[in-house]
């Protein structure tokens, strides 16, 4: 079986700082895969290369069985993204947010009908589909992203941070959907996240991001054991990206994760 | 089938747009404010100076569709702040990771500001029929009004998205959108005939999309008023300057996501 994502050498550069430094990932299908590192380590930035949203300065990948610079359509056709940021538009109620989605993936008005029931189904929202999203908390926002990104059943979901802002409750919200979505779907899902309890409990594998080169890959078992026996998912992380937590996320990062949070807060 | 598609993808942007005009009309009627101001203000002051060559019609009259031309390119110049914003959001990067072709995200874009465009032009009927103009009351250069405003809007809004791609920020953008608006509304035939200007501007007025918005409506709008290049010209000018625009900023959008 081939694999879902699978990168060659891929890297972007800003400049003349490297901001994803020839990366090789092969993400199997119907796994979730994380995507750690510190802040500035270049996830975003990969994951926007493999979003078609950024291209990439050299290297390859392929999503979905498809080039990304040479089929940049088609790859659109196979993915859902939930973007770091706050992607739902508060000024539109959740069915008009999702009736957008759905028009510009081109379904008809008939299978809109049932992937908008399914999809608020799906995210709990059945009952405030008419409320503006501008009214709903951060867990309600995000339920309602993840919604829009797998209306239309993506081969692959790509998630920024998930989960940033939200309380235990609407985290565990997010998990269990994310796994229903894996199960139910089959869809290979790709986030990142600074939460190493959601590394842990969620991901079949993990690869840590540091300074745009991936520094080791394995399951959650396989790198803490590797770390030492009784090694959390913590010190993997110190371990790989750099020996202590970086303070190398630039004003413009924090400022959007900040945003992010207040928006979702 | 892919023309089909393509619009049926520029629609759905404009729904969703429309959903948002439609839930704050307070947005709308304060718009109404500066056109009231200057027809009331400035145009009854300028109707006693004598000199303005505005052909059979009086100076309120003339003024009248420059004027609409006024709030459709003032109400369409800062679309592209909503769209910084978008994009500070992620929705942006939302809509640019759909399937969906880029300059139907675009074409949507810029018919929701002409669908706000129309709102405009039934104030300045309102205060027009108020103040006692003469208008045209038939049902085709109505048409031709409602179309013209809807393209100027496209024209104007899609301009706006181009800078709005450019300079990324809302800070820059404020900045560029007041320098820019003052000099396209007063280096047009807006508020006083072309002959009255010097040459230079007369070039820079000939040049100047809006000069060709002014045209068709002063002769669809207005009771004895002629356009000066005929309709056909000024819509083929127009609708040239759009597509223009149309391709340049569906190149410029994806590059908002970054
Ligand atoms: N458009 C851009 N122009 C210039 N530099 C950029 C741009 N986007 C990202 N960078 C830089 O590339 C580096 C990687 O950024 P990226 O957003 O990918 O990090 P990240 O791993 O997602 O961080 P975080 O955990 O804070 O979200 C950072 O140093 C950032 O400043
Ligand atoms: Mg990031």
């Amino acid at each position: 079986m081939t694999a879902a994502i699978e990168t060659r050498a891929l890297t972007r550069r800003f400049g003349s700082f490297t901001a994803v430094n020839q990366i090789d990932l092969a993400v199997p299908q119907q796994s979730i895969y994380g995507l750690l590192g510190p802040n500035g380590a270049g996830k975003s930035t990969a994951i926007k290369m493999l979003t078609t949203l950024l291209q990439p300065s050299s290297g390859t990948a392929q999503v979905a069985g498809f080039d990304i610079v040479r089929a940049p359509v088609e790859v659109r056709r196979r993915i859902g993204y939930v973007p770091q940021m706050l992607s739902a538009d508060g000024a539109l109620t959740a069915i008009e947010n999702l009736t957008l989605s759905a028009r510009l993936y081109g379904m008809s008005a008939a299978e809109r009908k049932t992937r908008i029931a399914e999809a608020l189904e799906f995210s709990g929202l059945a009952e405030v589909s008419h409320k503006l999203v501008k009214t709903y908390s951060g867990g309600m926002i995000r339920r309602l992203e993840l919604a829009q990104a797998m209306l239309h059943h993506p081969a692959v979901l790509f998630l920024d941070e998930p989960t940033i802002g939200l309380d235990p409750v609407a985290r565990r919200a997010v998990w269990e959907r994310l796994q229903a979505l894996r199960r139910d779907f089959g869809m290979t899902i790709l986030l990142t996240t600074h939460d190493m309890e959601e590394a842990d409990v969620l991901c079949d594998t993990l690869a840590i991001l540091h300074q745009g080169v991936i520094g080791v890959t394995g399951s959650p078992l396989e790198l803490k054991a590797s770390v030492g026996p009784e090694a959390t998912l913590d010190d993997v992380f110190v371990a790989f990206s750099g020996g202590t937590i970086q303070e190398s996320g630039s004003y413009r990062e924090v400022r959007q994760a900040r945003t992010t949070m207040q928006r979702l807060g | 089938m892919t023309m089909m598609r393509f619009f049926k993808e520029s629609a759905a942007v404009s729904v969703a747009e429309l959903h948002k005009i439609v839930r704050d009309p307070t947005e709308m009627f304060s718009r109404a404010i500066q056109p009231v101001l200057w027809l009331v203000i400035f145009g009854q002051v300028f109707s006693r100076v004598r000199d303005i060559p505005t052909g059979d019609v009086t100076y309120l009259a003339f003024m009248t569709p420059g004027i609409l031309a006024q709030s459709v390119l003032f109400s369409a110049i800062f679309y592209g702040i909503a769209v910084i914003w978008e994009r500070d959001l992620g929705i942006v990067q939302k809509l640019l990771v759909s399937p969906a072709h880029r300059s139907a995200l675009v074409l949507g874009k810029a018919l929701s500001a002409g669908l706000r465009g129309l709102v405009q032009a039934v104030i300045v009927y309102a205060i027009a029929w108020l103040l006692d103009i003469h208008l045209r009351w038939e049902i085709i250069p109505i048409l031709e009004v409602l179309l013209a405003v809807i393209l100027g809007s496209c024209i104007f809004s899609t301009f706006s998205l181009i800078i709005a791609c450019i300079v990324k920020t809302r800070e820059r953008f404020m900045g560029i959108g007041q320098v820019l608006t003052m000099p396209l509304f007063f280096a047009s035939n807006a508020i006083y005939p072309l002959e009255m200007m010097p040459d230079w501007l007369k070039v820079v007025a000939r040049l100047n999309p809006l000069s060709y918005l002014v045209d068709a409506l002063r002769d669809a709008m207005i009771l004895g008023g002629h356009s000066a290049h005929g309709l056909l010209l000024d819509f083929g000018i127009m609708a040239a300057v759009f597509l223009l625009m149309l391709v340049v900023a569906a190149r410029l959008y994806p590059g908002l996501a970054r």
